[in-house]
């Protein structure tokens, strides 16, 4: 199985089976939906702020879709807790890849960074700020 | 070549030794290719032929005058003569080459569509279209203030042509444009009660090809169509060429697609002309080698037999149903095997089809995961993606021997 753990950590199967973030907010303060089409991922993200409209007070998602993008996007919402909106916006996704520590090819790339591609959306929209360019070429809603 | 010359069965085992692409490991395991309905692998003699063709016979088509330029049009249009063949087509100049189905739909789409479709017409296509035959129609319908119309299946994925008396009585149908088999589902569709009742409406009948051309004996003139439309590249020839076989008196009366080169008669400021048939449709450069290497797979077909490969096909695909069947978990798609050509969709437990495929990967077993291009069957089925395993004349039994045992290490990983 050692080939096959090198893929699938268990810290990732984990974040798959129990998602730690799951669900919806409503009167969310950000959110934003994101879907992979090339191979039907979706992810809802939705984020509260705390009383300074600036610091991510709590995230939610919802979605289905492979183990790495929902995994993938469990572990965001850990990671950005307590960060502020500005920071998260333009977060390097090298960061959320560390955490996932497992090689990606091309096309899984694209299901790891889809919540964080999502939520970045969401923080840009709830501002106002521009996108920035290449943001994703997923399908946005 | 190591083919049976007859009826009799392909040997499959012998076929596969003409397919350079098995000569390799994969992830150090030997490689199980069940991909085939994506795009088929391709043998030694089309590769051979497309280079022979290249470093012997090569130059651009029809203006050439050199001995070159002639070889070159000789092997163009002997290329052809083979396609008119293979689909039964009465006449040469009805083939039009394209570069692939998708593009030859969107010819019929766009240049007849475009001029014949208006207010209170119709298109009708299925719920198991690919996007290639769901997509222009949706397009070029709403852009001319046409309605589009999708006959749903039924509870057992079947196409339900119960409604076609309520849409004869609302609209004036154009257009009825479906597959003949399903790339999803590999369903082999019985098109007789469609084709007869758009001759009932006057609709021309547009058949989507790609998935039954390399499979099974596709003739135009049985089917009864107007269009038919192939791709090269899933039936053992290169990517980049396909066929679009048209009525001629169709053809002939449409509007032209693409323009510029080679399709006109004559060009001056004031108007141009439009060439004869097929060349109206094949402007700029055509896919030379591409289609040399077309007519060298249906060489390559037609002597391995198409009707020696759909019974080895329905053969993979009742031992494959045989065996997923075994497999906790497992949900298997579509209809059963007499009536499917080489492809088997399916889906284990709520295991995304993506971490199937890749841990199916390092097993050296290659399947297509996703929606295959056919998002609104997706949706029917109430899933986002399946796993597609799909066979061809190269598949071999321990194939999808391998493909169980990857599924099984899947469980494993997603216990």
């Amino acid at each position: 199985m050692n080939e096959f753990e090198q893929m699938y950590r268990e810290v990732i199967l984990d974040h798959y089976k129990n998602p730690r973030g799951h669900g919806v907010l409503e009167h969310a303060d950000a959110e934003a939906d994101g879907q992979n089409p090339l191979c039907g991922d979706e992810v809802s993200i939705y984020v509260a702020f705390g009383e300074d409209g600036e610091t991510i007070d709590e995230v939610k998602f919802s979605g289905r879709g492979c183990a790495i993008s929902q995994a993938a996007t469990s572990m965001l919402t850990e990671m950005v807790q307590g960060r502020t909106a500005t920071e998260v916006a333009s977060l390097d996704k090298e960061e959320l890849l560390e955490e996932i520590g497992i090689p990606l090819t091309p096309v899984r790339l694209k299901c790891a960074v889809l919540g964080l591609t999502t939520l970045k959306i969401a923080l840009h929209k709830a501002k106002g700020t521009p996108l920035p360019e290449g943001i994703g070429d997923l399908e946005l809603n | 070549m190591a083919v049976t010359t007859d009826r009799r069965k392909l040997d499959a085992h012998a076929l596969r030794a003409d397919f350079p692409i098995f000569e390799q490991l994969i992830h150090g395991k030997p490689l199980a290719y069940l991909d085939s309905a994506n795009s088929s692998q391709k043998p030694r003699q089309v590769l051979d032929a497309m280079t022979a063709f290249y470093e012997t016979s090569y130059a651009n088509v029809h203006r050439a005058v050199h001995v070159l330029g002639e070889r070159a049009t000789a092997g163009l249009e002997g290329a052809r003569e083979k396609v008119r063949a293979f689909v039964n087509a009465p006449e040469e100049r009805e083939i039009v080459f394209v570069r692939n189905a998708t593009e030859a739909l969107n010819l019929v789409a766009y240049a007849w569509g475009g001029s014949n479709l208006g207010p209170g017409d119709a298109v009708v296509v299925t719920e198991l279209e690919h996007h290639s035959n769901f997509v222009p129609w949706q397009y070029i319908a709403r852009r001319n203030g046409a309605e589009f119309l999708m006959l749903p299946l039924d509870d057992a994925y079947e196409v339900d042509l119960s409604g076609l008396d309520e849409i004869a009585r609302d609209h004036t149908v154009k257009v009825v444009a479906t597959n003949l088999v399903s790339n999803s589902l590999g369903t082999i569709a019985d098109l007789a009660p469609l084709t007869r009742w758009a001759r009932e409406q006057g609709a021309i009948f547009v058949c989507d090809a790609a998935q039954a051309a390399p499979h099974m004996r596709v003739d135009v003139q049985a089917l009864d169509c107007d269009f038919l439309a192939i791709s090269g590249h899933k039936m053992c020839g290169p990517s980049g060429i396909g066929a679009l076989w048209g009525r001629g008196s169709i053809l002939e009366a449409m509007e032209p697609f693409l323009l510029g080169g080679h399709m006109i008669n004559s060009v001056r400021y004031e108007k141009t002309t439009w060439g004869e048939l097929p060349h109206k449709f094949e402007a700029g450069t055509s896919p030379i080698a591409e289609a040399y290497g077309m007519g060298a797979a249906i060489d390559y077909l037609e002597a391995a037999g198409i009707d020696a490969i759909e019974a080895h096909e329905h053969e993979l695909v009742a031992y494959a149903l045989g065996r997923l069947g075994e497999i906790p978990g497992i949900t298997l798609y579509g209809p059963p095997p007499e009536r499917r050509a080489g492809v088997v969709s399916f889906n284990l437990a709520d295991i995304h089809p993506h971490d199937v495929a890749q841990i199916l990967d390092r097993s050296g077993v290659a399947i297509r995961a996703g929606h295959h291009c056919c998002q609104p069957l997706m949706h029917k089925l109430g899933v986002a993606a399946t796993n597609r395993a799909s066979f061809y004349l190269y598949t071999v039994p321990e194939e999808i021997d391998q493909l169980v045992d990857g599924l099984h290490t899947v469980r494993k990983v997603f216990a």
